[in-house]
């Protein structure tokens, strides 16, 4: 940085003017991404420009793992053979049972009038990678908008809950995970059936309960599944597995932790589900939101 | 009389041959593609930001060449290849850039001791921008660890220079015709 009063040759403007301009252009482009999201057009527009150099990226990844498929010794298939095999064969009576159950329910269901629950279609997507941010739980799956994906589908694996979508590109969309700090599932506890939700810690493997009072039924080792009251979860997906009860009689709340079931950060195909049909709108909201908004106005 | 004007690239007493803007993309190119390989667990996160080295490496021995926009643009494309706030590592690469470029004559003449303590503390204060960031838009403190990926780019330095010059490195020596 010269400061002579003439410059020879011109640089265009100075580089502090040039750092202060492109800090305030940043700054204004994260508050509008943060706080408004206005800014997903141009996100899905640049992430077309880097799905090539993506797929080159994960190519020697890709070209390592066939390597080690085709490498799988023989003894080692016929194990995983057989293991599925018995697993089959204990599934296939709970199947069968499902299925009566489920006719039988759909009937009772009628005899009270009440409507079923609709069946959601299913898509099974990969994972092509974590997400390189330090700050969230996310994962990149190899379906979006072109494939019929959109923000909000929940998605799940064959043990239980991974997350929701919450952002798609053409090519690709973002799951954010339950243990991502943003996200809450609401869950029932299998057993004793109270309802509470399970929030995100931001670590991997802890989720954790807010708001239980001290002397609720809770136990460690309790399983909780879904409650299905969000509208974007079907009820009875596994969840989490109650890990850890500290009960403080100086507290009004008990510290709950659990562990979630499903592998939020191990597996690599995941299943999503197609949403959840509309469900009538809450009557209690519009009218207080009015209401709400007079109170403010009025003054 | 600047060290680095637009034609000559001396390091350390050497003359290297002058670096062509094809040259410059191509390392770029390379180290996009280095960052988005994915990679499990803890190798994601002792993996170095190979963009963040390659423009401090360019801002510092060829400070006339990249400027802070393409920072500032390599840093929005990072934004969504790492599905990060818009506009968290365009503000980080661009402030790296402007200190490379501030710091370039005193970094050019150090040894390379000095020259990879400088690298480091530039790279610890870009990743400490994008924390600072991400704790103003309400996320956690993910640990320590989020900061090895620096420690791992300083300790690789004079690697990264040695790739850098190998191509720029006359086959015969100056004497010769």
């Amino acid at each position: 940085m010269q400061a002579s009063p003439q410059p020879i040759f011109k640089r265009g403007p100075s580089l502090v003017v040039r750092l202060v301009f492109f800090t305030l252009l940043s700054l204004v482009l994260m508050v509008s991404d943060s706080r408004f999201r206005y800014l997903e057009g141009i996100r899905s527009v640049v992430s077309v420009v880097l799905y090539p150099l993506q797929q080159v990226a994960s190519m020697p990844g890709i070209l390592l793992a066939r390597t080690g498929e085709f490498f799988v010794t023989q003894a080692a298939l016929y194990r995983e053979n057989e293991q599925l095999r018995r697993e089959n064969l204990t599934n296939a009576p709970k199947l069968q049972r499902l299925m009566v159950l489920e006719a039988e329910n759909t009937q009772l269901l009628r005899l009270l009038d009440a409507k079923p629950a609709p069946e959601r279609t299913t898509t099974i997507a990969e994972i092509l990678y974590e997400s390189r941010d330090a700050f969230t739980r996310r994962v990149i799956i190899d379906h979006g908008s072109n494939q019929g994906l959109h923000e909000g589908q929940a998605v799940i694996d064959h043990i239980g809950v991974i997350g929701q979508i919450t952002r798609v590109f053409p090519f690709v969309s973002e799951v954010t995970l339950i243990t991502d700090k943003t996200q809450s599932v609401p869950v029932q506890n299998a057993r004793s059936g109270l309802r509470s939700v399970t929030f995100g810690t931001g670590h991997d493997g802890a989720l954790e309960l807010r708001f239980i009072p001290v002397n609720a039924d809770m136990q460690i080792g309790d399983v909780l599944v879904t409650s299905g009251i969000d509208g974007t979860y079907p009820a009875g997906l596994p969840v989490a597995v109650v890990a850890n009860i500290e009960r403080n009689a100086a507290f009004a709340f008990a510290r709950i932790t659990c562990t979630p079931s499903a592998g939020v950060s191990s597996f690599n195909r995941v299943v999503v589900l197609s949403d959840a049909p509309a469900r009538p709108a809450n009557p209690l909201k519009e009218p207080a939101q009015d209401k709400l908004k007079k109170a403010g106005t009025k003054p | 009389m600047s060290r680095s004007s637009l034609g000559d690239n001396i390091q350390g007493g050497e003359i290297l041959l002058p670096v062509r803007t094809s040259y410059i993309l191509l390392t770029i190119l390379a180290a996009v593609l280095l960052d988005l390989v994915p990679l499990p667990g803890w190798i994601a996160w002792v993996r170095p930001d190979f963009v963040a080295v390659t423009l401090l490496y360019w801002g510092i021995f060829q400070p006339r060449r990249l400027g802070l926009l393409p920072a500032w643009l390599l840093g929005l494309l990072m934004d969504v290849a790492d599905a990060t706030l818009f506009g968290q590592h365009a503000l980080a690469y661009s402030a790296l850039m402007f200190a490379a470029i501030f710091l370039h004559r005193r970094i050019q003449m150090f040894p390379l001791p000095y020259q990879m303590a400088h690298v480091g503390v530039l790279l610890l204060a870009q990743q400490g921008i994008q924390l600072l960031v991400r704790l103003a838009d309400d996320a956690e403190f993910p640990g320590l660890t989020y900061f090895v990926s620096s420690v791992t780019a300083t300790v690789l330095w004079p690697a990264v220079m040695a790739a850098f010059n190998a191509p720029l490195r006359r086959r015969s020596g100056p004497d010769d015709v």
